[in-house]
Parts: structure tokens; C-alpha cells; sequence
């Protein structure tokens, strides 16, 4: 009986799995198609691939991307990691949950709304200055610090519960100014939220499509909006490149992030046992 | 000296407090002004009262994301359930292999499955070739006198639900699994020692205790469904135009912002009162548990 149901659960895993992995192994096998097709298969070649390296747009998209990223989840992360600490010490319950109700907004509210209001802001303040062209670079990095701030902050808040308060404390009797009692004793406790934190903001940067797509000008084209506007027409193999290496290169850091995170495991499990012996 | 620092740690969150003010609360007000105002800024209900003409979009809107939000959860459910009765190292290998795929450009997924069912696609061909088969055989035995059409996949509302399923199904698994693992399992057993057989404990038990997973899975999925507009106009073609296609157009290319934002203000309200349903379904729920 017991085996019976385990063929069934397996079974239904895998049309799952299947499910979801179909349409990225379709991706990668036309990657490496000869024609122009995306739909019949002609024979192996690398050709799209060199292709993609001479698409000078593409790469400046890229190269797009990855300073939004930086500058956006860089400027998250530590403004962030500031509120959360204010957060965590407000007294009056009101003010911190009015504050964590506006905090939760841009995470409730579809994409798309939070994509317009803030394109209608921006232009409206262009207006008032009677400028057209507000769209660029500025108001993307803009944008992405405000979507990618929850973030932050949801990661780092429940680090600071984790903590004891009577650390910092501490740190202060034995002669700390309360800056260096932050700085050496409450940020190391709490490094681990903010770490992820940063990653998750990060992620969340070069995966956004559509907030880019309304607060964007045409000078600060990200790789999502290029992949869109690309998608407008028919696409080449070249896009599928792209995801191609993209999902190669996030394949790569999720293996090594959990095999250091294994290692790390181990070796804390190694020391648990050595204090034991003691 | 502690006061010293509570100034301190109260001036840190000042930043932060004025970003908000400045790029949430103010960008909603914005659109609150455009969608009550016309192009030369004096106030008008016409934008809002206007909204009656999309109606149906509305309507069709939200019911392709409930049929695509209902259909990840029948989807996720057991899925969530096998993965939590699972060892811990295989647990993490599930995680991972679920979160992958989100990594990927979602434009480039949804795009691909374009040319999994488009007419020459791969999946059309291999149905197609399927009922072929079916029809020969039905002519070559003179069975019966009718015969299978094929099948047209892209661009129909089929295909956009499917895209909306796969794009959001994560959204609604890691959830529930999550809740899955907090779980007491001792709960379920000792509802089985009480006698319960397993249809019992699995209604009465073991689904209460999930709630809070399906309700936060449910609200994930939900959203970006009903506002979608890349998937619609991908997979959907003209036939079928959401309220995400609708808004875009208005900002994109027809330059009409006023419309533009009091569609998304409407959309907004429409889905902050989803969501206030929803927290009060899984609120009650939770009383009934204690």
C-alpha cells in the first residue's frame, strides 16, 4: 500500500517537474539551433551565441542592469537596515504599524499600479519643471530602491527580534559610545538579514520588468525591457542564448551557495561536538 | 547615555520614513489626482465614471486570475504535501529545483511557451499527429461516421490561464510548504489515535492548519494574475484583453494618463478588497482552530 502511494507521489512530482522545466528546456535546445527557427530544430551550432556577443544593445542592456542593481539594492540595503533598527525600537504601536502598513504596500499592490504611480510622479514633477525627458537612469534607481526596501527591511526585522536587546547594552557599560556598540556588536548579530536581504534586493533589480518598463527613459533600456521590446517581433535564437548563460550562471551560484552553506553546516555541527566533549 | 542612543537609532529610521512618504504614499496620491482630473488638471469624475465601458475586462480579468489562482493551488497542494513528508537534504533539492525556474527572465519563459503551442509549435504538432492517428483509424475500421478536429492552442484564454499557472505556481508551493513544515505533525497523529480516518483528518485537520500558507499563496498568485499584460498579449493574442493590456495601452502608447490611472486606481481598490476577504477568511479560520 505504502509503495503503492509512493509511485503515485513520484509520478505526480514529476509531471510537475516537467511542467515546469519544459518551456526552459525548450529554451535552451533552440539555443543551439543553426536556423532562424524557434519551433524546428535544424541542427547544433553555436552560432547564436557569437551572435549574442556582437549585439552591442543587448550587452549595453546588460551592462544597464547590473549598475541599477548595484546602486539600487547597495542604497536599499542600507537604508533599509537603518529602518528596520529604528523600527524595531519605536515604543508607540501605532506609529510602528502605520509604518509597516506603508511598508507592506508596494508588496500588496500589483506591479503594474506601483510601475504607473510612480511614472505619473515623475512626470508630474518633470512637468513642473516644464522638462519632458524625466525618464532615465535617476528615476530607475529610484524605483528599484522603493520596490527592493521591504524586502530589506522584512529580512533584517526579525533578525533584530532574534537578538538580545541586553548586547548592545552591554557593549555600552564596558565603554562603547552606542555607535560602536551598533557598529561592533548589533550589526555582526545581525549580518545574516541583511546579507539576504541584499541578495534579495539584488534579484529582484535584474529581474524587473514591469516597474522598469513605465519609469524607464529610452537611454536606460534594462536587459528585460530589451528582452520586450525583442519579444515585440519575431525572436532569434540570440534571446535564448542569453536566458541560456543566465540560467547556466544561476545554476552555478545556487550549487555553490548550497555546498558552502553544507560545508558551513558541517563544520558548525564539527564544533557543537567538540564543546560537548569539553 | 541610552536615551543618547534611542535618539540615535530614532533618527535612523528618518530616511527611510521620508523615501516612503516621498516614493509610496505620494505616487499613490498621484494617481488619485490624474484619475479625477483631466489633460488641463481640473477635476472630473468623467475618467472614473467612464470605467463602466470595461467592465467586462474587469470581469474577464479577474475571473482568468481566479481559475489560474484555483487551478495552482489543486496543483501545489499535493505537491507541498509530498515535499514536506520528505528528508531534509531531498527537501532542499525540491526548494532549489522550484526556485530555478523564477530565476529565469519571465518575458523569455512566457515566451517559450509560445512556441510550445503555437499552431507549428511542439506541443500542437504532437496532439495534432495524435488525433491524426485517431481519425485514420476511425476511417480505416468504419467505426463510427465522425471525425476530431485539431486543435488550435495559441491564443485562446486556455492558453493565458496556463501561462498564469506556470509563471505564479512557485508562488503558491513554497507557501504552503513552508506552513506544511512548521506544522505539528503530532497533531495529525493523535487526530488519527482519535479515530479519524484519513479523508477525516486530512478535512479537519491537516487543511486548518495550512490556511495561513494557502491564504498568503492564494493573495501571491492572485495579484499578478489579474494585472498581467505581458502574458495576455503574448499567449491570449486579441481575443483576449486584460485589464493590465488596457492600462499599459493608456500609458504606453496612447498617451491618455487620466484614464490610465483611474483604471489602476480601480484595480487597486478592487484587489485591496480581495485581500481584506481573504485575511478576514484565514482571521476566522484561525479563531475556529483555537
Amino acid at each position: 500500500m505504502t509503495k503503492k502511494t509512493s509511485i503515485g507521489s513520484k509520478l505526480y512530482t514529476a509531471l510537475v517537474f516537467i511542467f515546469l522545466y519544459a518551456p526552459i528546456a525548450v529554451l535552451i535546445v533552440f539555443s543551439f539551433n543553426s536556423g532562424k527557427s524557434t519551433s524546428v530544430f535544424e541542427g547544433f551550432s553555436l552560432y547564436w551565441y557569437k551572435e549574442l556577443f556582437n549585439d552591442s544593445a543587448t550587452l549595453s542592456a546588460f551592462k544597464n542592469s547590473m549598475i541599477v542593481a548595484v546602486v539600487s539594492s547597495v542604497i536599499s540595503t542600507i537604508m533599509g537596515t537603518a529602518a528596520a533598527t529604528a523600527i524595531h525600537g519605536y515604543k508607540n504601536k501605532f506609529f510602528k504599524s502605520s509604518i509597516m502598513t506603508v511598508t507592506n504596500i508596494p508588496m500588496m499592490n500589483p506591479e503594474i499600479v506601483t510601475g504607473v504611480s510612480m511614472m505619473l510622479l515623475f512626470v508630474f514633477i518633470g512637468s513642473l519643471f516644464g522638462k519632458t525627458g524625466t525618464l532615465g537612469f535617476v528615476t530607475l534607481i529610484i524605483a528599484h530602491t522603493t520596490f527592493e526596501l521591504p524586502y530589506v527591511i522584512l529580512n533584517v526585522l526579525p533578525k533584530l527580534r532574534q537578538t538580545d536587546p541586553h548586547l548592545a547594552e552591554a557593549a555600552q557599560d564596558l565603554g562603547c559610545t552606542p555607535a560602536q556598540a551598533f557598529f561592533k556588536v548589533m550589526l555582526p548579530a545581525i549580518m545574516p538579514g541583511i546579507i539576504s536581504g541584499l541578495m534579495m534586493a539584488f534579484t529582484l533589480s535584474v529581474d524587473d520588468f514591469i516597474i522598469s518598463y513605465f519609469v524607464s527613459g529610452t537611454d536606460s533600456q534594462t536587459l528585460p525591457i530589451r528582452i520586450f521590446s525583442m519579444t515585440k517581433r519575431r525572436v532569434t535564437p540570440d534571446m535564448y542564448a542569453l536566458s541560456t548563460l543566465i540560467f547556466l550562471a544561476i545554476l552555478v551560484l545556487l550549487i555553490v551557495s548550497n555546498i558552502i552553506s553544507a560545508h558551513g553546516d558541517k563544520k558548525l555541527s564539527k564544533k557543537e561536538k567538540g564543546g560537548a566533549k569539553k | 547615555m541610552n536615551k543618547k542612543s534611542s535618539l540615535m537609532s530614532r533618527l535612523a529610521g528618518a530616511p527611510y520614513i521620508v523615501w516612503a512618504a516621498l516614493f509610496i504614499i505620494v505616487p499613490l496620491c498621484m494617481v488619485a489626482y490624474y484619475a479625477f482630473t483631466d489633460t488641463t488638471g481640473a477635476f472630473t469624475f468623467d475618467n472614473v465614471s467612464g470605467i463602466g465601458k470595461y467592465a467586462d475586462t474587469f470581469i474577464l480579468s479577474i475571473w482568468l486570475g481566479l481559475l489560474a489562482t484555483v487551478i495552482c493551488l489543486f496543483v501545489a497542494y499535493p505537491l507541498a504535501y509530498i515535499m514536506a513528508a520528505k528528508g531534509p537534504e531531498k527537501q532542499s533539492t525540491m526548494t532549489m529545483l522550484i526556485m530555478l525556474p523564477m530565476w529565469m527572465n519571465f518575458l523569455l519563459r512566457t515566451y517559450s511557451w509560445m512556441t510550445i503551442l503555437e499552431d507549428n509549435g511542439l506541443l500542437t504538432t504532437a496532439i495534432n499527429s495524435a488525433i491524426n492517428l485517431i481519425n485514420d483509424t476511425i476511417l480505416a475500421n468504419n467505426a463510427l461516421s465522425f471525425s476530431l478536429d485539431p486543435v488550435h492552442l495559441i491564443n485562446t484564454r486556455g492558453a493565458v490561464v496556463v501561462g498564469m499557472v506556470y509563471n505564479f505556481l512557485p508562488y503558491m508551493i513554497l507557501p504552503i510548504y513552508t506552513v506544511m513544515l512548521k506544522t505539528d505533525r503530532s497533531l495529525i497523529e493523535a487526530a488519527q489515535d482519535l479515530g479519524g480516518n484519513k479523508l477525516a483528518v486530512f478535512k479537519n485537520v491537516t487543511i486548518p492548519l495550512t490556511v495561513p500558507g494557502i491564504v498568503s499563496g492564494f493573495t501571491m498568485v492572485f495579484v499578478p494574475s489579474v494585472s498581467t499584460f505581458y502574458i495576455s498579449q503574448k499567449l491570449g493574442g486579441t481575443g483576449t484583453i486584460l485589464i493590465g493590456d488596457i492600462i499599459e495601452t493608456q500609458f504606453q502608447t496612447a498617451n491618455n494618463f487620466n484614464l490610465g490611472a483611474s483604471l489602476s486606481f480601480v484595480l487597486m481598490i478592487l484587489i485591496f478588497i480581495c485581500l481584506a476577504v481573504m485575511n478576514r477568511f484565514s482571521d476566522d479560520d484561525g479563531g475556529v482552530i483555537i
